[in-house]
């Protein structure tokens, strides 16, 4: 009998299973699959103004423009004029009222791309110019929301901060960010028999492209099916915001009887695109002499855009990671859901979680330097104890805590507190640069909040050559999910990994999944194809048991063979057998997640199945004269459980780390008086490149690190909770601000620290300083 | 003489297009026409890097070959050279490539979009570069954003390429790996005969039309013949007025053909810079002089970009954002500018008169920049080039200041401060000049310096920076010069990480 593994199965840190296609250029996004005959190409109108009635349209100069087919307006639609995910206020096209500079108000069809965007520009709107409300302060003057404020409670607040021996408030903004995934939105829609529609669109959510087109068109659900192979990047972006690409598409291909395809110049997609949320957050802190919070309160108060989308579900994120890893003995939250005349923020990597931690954080640094205690100290003194001082705000009982342990090996592994103290000593000779240091926590809390979602299909076929077809309700944008997942099958069925292909996410094939999307991919997917290849697995036993004369315990899996009692066959040759003896080669498999339930209206329960963890060190300099930062050095340890993948999961963590890094430092969204999006392309808008990575950046799977709840193969989700981590460059930067002034002030800095945030942060912190 | 049928090779083919657009993108004819979908768009203003490929061309009796965003480069610009995209790289016997054998190994790819280019770039690095440092390879890579990996592992990769075997197949191998490869010398020989004649390229098709003259007596007739035409370099602006703005430019007179422009000289203790020189060509003849410029020749712009953009072409659109300015200003640099055949030479800084405005006749070209190689002692001649962005690589300037400061005896003889961002114009900051000279640089000089930078400068706010950010930052430029004498350190890029223990 052989006893290796399988080749490739789960635990092994194999290579992305596209990365031979990724770097021979031969990997099918969906601009790259061959077009059909007549296709059309689209193109986007863009309001000019913020807010503002539409007086007239003048189309006949687009109509005339060379090459154009057809320009399509809501009259167009012959469904559902909308594309909102929760509520119904999302338009596809506006028609008598513009929302935001940038909204979708037309779209132009032309045998070429080039012909499609050069008319889209040739329209003449007429508007009657209303007044815009364009950041979170005018919105909360004005009382403008998109959804009811929401009020979370937990303990006697007030008593708690009037009787402590100190207090602090303040107020902290950090900036929205872009998620410049490299392919930007994308929809092919190919026209069928018998009105149906085949729609190729770049989504975390196919499932929901197809009912947003399905409702656009008039149709139903069965009249729609929606495929996706392979995103360029998602990051969120991809969740909510396709089905407007898609449904112009469709419409396109509806009226016009021709595949269409829509693909977003980068400058549109920056304007149309809904950006992560940005917040103002107000706090207020009671704690004691050694910085032992003993009640906050919060005012979360974030820019929702014009419209709903998923500002619900992102905002109570917020909420529940308020406390990052820390203990609050007493608790108040506001959250206002701000309504504003600017782009719909949207889902991006964390969904809420980092606004929440950015508060929190905020809070423990002031504390620290309050009291002139090392915040690293501070930090420790008010986590999560394991046993006691251990329910959330919202009830749910932490039962996994790992922060601790993980905690002391960073600090030790890093050198933490020599750095620190030489660190300090060099500053004190060096007047232009300065050097700073943090250590930080994540805790991240994994489900979908709203518990419905918790659930997943996967179609397994199993083909006579032993071969197998894996599909499930998950997409890929890069995150490697179609590796790990065909990793589990290979893990469970025993096969080599190269026996296995994974197939384009398709609502023909697995109906009905949720978005890829809250880190849950690998562990709902996961689990669904475990328990298809389970059931397949089933069968071959009760089969092999019959045939080979043993007990089912008898019949054993080991890489690419079955041993039943002292007999020894391949799995293609048991396959082809069960065949022969008709036994069904394939299976759906079905998981939901166990044990979690919430209750949105008291905001409490167990919204979370598990929580992971991570900490990081980050050393940065920065120069006083002009604002410039760099990083210098980052440390990580990360906790992915029993990790499915190590190559994968290491790419999260440093990929997340440095995005995260990206929205705190150099990516800032600028909107002018007007309301015009200034930064809407990589010359203006910046995220990280080769040289902002740290010149020296350890990053480590923690070795210990394992699920306490039965995860798939107790591996634990990666994707947003490293994003988190690069709070450690964020209080690293605050560090070095203090120490221009001589550690004598609480800096005051607003993310993204830019130079210029940075500057004036210093300058603002040395006139403080001399002040006091 | 001559031809109307663009003629350049790829993957060693003879590509001969009669049909062409003259403004038609490399990355859509590549797309669109030639159905290699390997090379991606990203953003379509070469600020991604997921197009670039790689161009040879035969120069000197070498072949050069340099990594170039194809989303903004025209396609008859490759007449006469020679094109490597990502599907080039595939070995006939369908092996990879060492630089994408490493991005496999070293989980250089997620979602794989960006991949193509960063490999692109890689396959550049490689033909060019022995054992690159890693300042190199941050070099190499600077003009590839990747928002997935966090880019160590592609780091990893460029490092661990080299430690692969040679690729196989019919590539031409680089220089380092074997001097006499016949596949380079191949090549080099087709390249070097498709170059040989004077022949005008010169493409009409439907309403637009693109001219590119050999000589440099027949550009300058051309463009004082057509004065209304636009004259095409490196299109790293020019192809974004196509890709972005949809502007028709209806006749392109390009210079990168014209043999006396792509020329560089040393004569009579001035440096002359053609203006079909590429940045990257410029500054590895300017660095060895001013080793003080090698931070404005790293942040200038990405690689792709330095490699395609001309020194000149910079000087020409006279952007008040442009890097190069200020420091040629500061440095004493000269442009000859040329009309049929007539030169003048003027001062760098009386080239420009204000917001989009220059003293360049209508059918007057610069012909070259002439950069003065006599210079004082180190100890006595400080130069220095500031760039302050929001990201080290690719960016463009909030600001950007160029100084050159003489001193003998602590005593200022001479003063040039020149900025980028700070006005209409990149100018002198004569306000601030005129308080440095004549007196030793001390704390009253640099007080007084300040104060009159503010009569010198009246910037404005935009989404790179505030007036008030611009203002400080150019004053506490002058600050950073004074700390620079007296030997602090002022730079972060110069700061280590404390090491610690472990």
């Amino acid at each position: 009998m052989v006893s290796t593994e399988a080749r490739g199965s789960a635990g092994t840190a194999l290579p992305h299973e596209s990365a031979i296609l990724h770097v021979t250029g031969s990997a099918t996004y969906i601009d790259d699959l061959p077009e059909l005959r007549r296709t059309l190409h689209a193109a986007i109108g863009l309001a000019t103004e913020a807010h503002a009635r539409i007086l007239s349209v003048e189309l006949s100069a687009v109509r005339a423009a060379p090459g154009v087919v057809c320009v399509l307006t809501a009259d167009d639609i012959p469904g559902l004029n909308d594309f909102g995910p929760v509520v119904h206020d999302d338009p596809i096209f506006a028609t008598d009222e513009v929302q935001f500079h940038g909204q979708a108000l037309f779209a132009v069809l032309a045998e070429d791309m080039r012909a499609a965007r050069a008319a889209a520009r040739l329209a003449k709107v007429e508007y009657d110019r209303l007044p815009a409300l364009l950041g979170i302060d005018e919105a909360l003057e004005a009382g403008t929301r998109v959804l009811p404020d929401v009020a979370l409670r937990q303990g006697d607040v007030d008593t708690a901060i009037g009787a402590a021996p100190h207090q602090l408030e303040g107020t902290v903004r950090h900036g929205g960010q872009d998620h410049f995934y490299l392919e930007t939105h994308i929809a092919y829609a190919i026209p069928q028999e018998d009105n149906t529609f085949r729609i190729h669109s770049s989504s975390q959510h196919p499932g929901e492209v197809q009912l947003q087109v399905a409702h656009a068109l008039g149709l139903e659900a069965k009249d729609v099916t929606v495929e996706c192979r392979r995103m360029g990047g998602g990051f969120g972006g991809k969740e909510s915001q396709p089905g407007q690409i898609a449904a112009i598409a469709a419409i396109g291909a509806l009226r016009t009887g021709r595949p269409v395809k829509l693909r977003l110049d980068r400058d549109d997609d920056m304007v149309l695109t809904g950006k992560r949320h940005d917040f103002r957050i107000d706090w207020h802190v009671g704690f004691d002499d050694e910085g032992r919070i003993l009640g906050v309160r919060f005012r979360q108060s974030t820019r929702a855009g014009y419209s709903a989308d998923l500002t619900g579900a992102i905002a109570d994120r917020a909420m529940f990671h308020a406390d990052n890893a820390y203990y609050l003995p007493s608790v108040a939250i506001d959250s206002h859901r701000c309504k504003t005349h600017t782009v719909s923020n949207t889902a991006f990597r964390g969904f809420g979680g980092p606004q929440g931690m950015f508060g929190i954080e905020e809070v423990i640094d002031a504390i620290a330097r309050k009291l002139g205690r090392d915040p690293l100290d501070v930090r420790k003194l008010n986590y999560y104890g394991t046993t006691e001082r251990n329910t959330t705000h919202y009830g749910q009982v932490i039962e996994d805590n790992v922060i601790h342990e993980m905690t002391a090996e960073l600090e030790a592994g890093c050198d933490y507190r020599a750095r620190r103290e030489a660190i300090r000593k060099w500053n004190a000779s060096s007047p232009v640069i300065r050097r700073g240091i943090a250590l930080t926590p994540v805790k991240f809390g994994i489900s979908f909040t709203a518990t419905h979602l918790n659930q997943a299909g996967a179609l397994l076929n199993v083909y006579t050559d032993g071969t197998v077809l894996l599909n499930h309700g998950g997409t890929e944008m890069g995150q490697g999910l179609f590796t790990k997942v065909a990793q589990v099958v290979a893990r469970e069925l025993q096969i080599d990994i190269d026996r296995i292909r994974v197939t384009a996410s398709d609502t023909a094939r697995v109906p009905n999944a949720s978005a890829t999307a809250a880190s849950s991919g690998a562990d709902l997917n996961g689990k669904a194809a475990q328990d298809a290849a389970r059931k397949i697995k089933a069968r071959l036993t009760e089969f092999a048991a019959a045939k080979y004369a043993v007990r089912e315990d008898q019949v054993e899996f080991r890489a690419n063979q079955v041993q039943a009692g002292t007999t020894v066959v391949s799995f293609a040759e048991l396959v082809h057998a069960a065949w022969m003896a008709r036994i069904s080669l394939s299976a759906t498999g079905y998981y939901r997640t166990p044990k979690i339930a919430y209750d949105r209206n008291t905001l409490s329960g167990r919204p979370f199945y598990y929580y992971a963890y991570g900490v990081a060190c980050s050393e940065v300099a920065i120069d006083t004269l002009t604002g410039e930062s760099k990083v210098l050095r980052t440390d990580i340890l990360h906790d992915a459980g029993q990790s499915l993948n190590p190559a994968i999961d290491l790419g999260q963590i440093e990929g997340g780390f440095i995005q995260g890094m990206g929205w705190l430092t150099m990516e800032e969204l600028h909107w002018d008086a007007s309301g015009r999006l200034r930064t809407h392309a990589p010359s203006t808008y910046k995220i990280p490149a080769v040289s902002d990575v740290p010149r020296i950046f350890n990053v480590r799977l923690w070795d210990r690190a394992i699920n306490a709840e039965d995860s798939i193969f107790r591996s634990k989700a990666v994707g947003e909770p490293p994003f988190m981590l690069a709070l450690s460059v964020w209080h690293a930067i605050k560090d070095a601000v203090a120490a221009a002034a001589d550690y004598r002030v609480t800096p005051m800095l607003n993310a993204p620290a830019t130079a210029e945030e940075i500057l004036r942060s210093v300058d603002d912190a040395c006139q403080r300083a001399r002040a006091a | 003489m001559k031809t109307a049928q663009l003629h350049f090779l790829l993957d060693g083919r003879d590509i001969r297009l009669d049909r062409v657009s003259p403004t038609t993108t490399l990355l859509n004819w590549l797309r669109e026409d030639e159905g290699r979908t390997g090379t991606k768009e990203g953003c379509a203003e070469g600020d991604c890097g997921a197009c670039t490929v790689v161009v040879a061309e035969a120069r000197n009796g070498e072949l050069v070959w340099r990594s170039v965003n194809a989303c903004i480069q025209f396609l008859p610009t490759l007449h006469g050279k020679a094109l490597f995209t990502v599907e080039s790289l595939r070995a006939s016997e369908g092996g990879l490539h060492p630089a994408q054998t490493a991005m496999v190994s070293c989980h250089g790819s997620q979602c794989g979009f960006c991949t193509p280019g960063f490999v692109m770039s890689l396959f550049g690095l490689y033909q060019t570069e022995a054992a690159p440092d890693g300042d190199a390879v941050a070099d190499a890579l600077s003009g590839n954003l990747c928002r997935c990996t966090g880019y160590r592992p592609i780091i990893d990769a460029a490092q661990a390429m080299y430690r692969l075997p040679a690729p196989g197949g019919k590539l031409p191998a680089p220089q380092w790996q074997n001097a006499s490869d016949p596949a380079a010398q191949a090549l080099l020989d087709r390249l070097v005969h498709m170059n040989a004649d004077d022949v005008t390229l010169d493409l009409v098709h439907a309403d637009s039309r693109f001219t590119a003259p050999r000589s440099l007596d027949e550009f300058a007739s051309c463009v004082a013949r057509h004065p209304d035409a636009t004259i095409l370099a490196g299109s790293t602006d020019i192809g974004l007025w196509i890709t972005k703005q949809f502007r028709r430019l209806p006749h392109l007179i390009y210079l990168g053909r014209v043999r006396e422009l792509t020329s560089l000289s040393e004569t009579g203790g001035w440096l002359d810079i053609g203006a079909a020189v590429t940045l990257e060509d410029a500054f590895e003849a300017i660095l060895p002089h001013y080793p003080e410029l090698t931070e404005l020749w790293r942040r200038f712009a990405s690689r792709p970009i330095r490699n395609a953009g001309t020194l000149c072409g910079n000087i020409a659109n006279g952007s008040p954002i442009g890097d190069s300015m200020p420091a040629l200003i500061a440095i004493g640099a000269e442009v000859v500018l040329r009309h049929g055949d007539r030169t003048r030479a003027l001062p760098l800084e009386a080239l420009y008169l204000g917001y989009q405005k220059k003293d360049l006749a209508p059918g007057e070209f610069v012909q070259c920049v002439r950069i003065p190689l006599a210079r004082g002692p180190l100890d006595e001649h400080l130069i220095r080039a500031w760039k302050i962005s929001r990201r080290h690589d690719q960016d463009i300037s909030a600001v950007f200041a160029g100084f050159s400061l003489t001193h003998h005896h602590g005593v200022v003889s001479s003063a040039r401060l020149a900025f980028g961002g700070m006005a209409a114009t990149p100018k002198r900051a004569s306000h601030a000049e005129a308080t440095l000279i004549g007196r030793p640089f001390d704390d009253a000089a640099l007080s007084d310096a300040r104060a009159a930078l503010a009569l010198d400068f009246q910037p404005l706010s935009d989404m790179r920076a505030s007036a008030e950010y611009r203002m400080t930052v150019a004053q506490n430029l002058l600050t950073r010069l004074h700390h620079e004498l007296a030997g602090h350190p002022t730079r972060i890029d110069n700061v280590e990480a404390d090491h610690g223990q472990h």
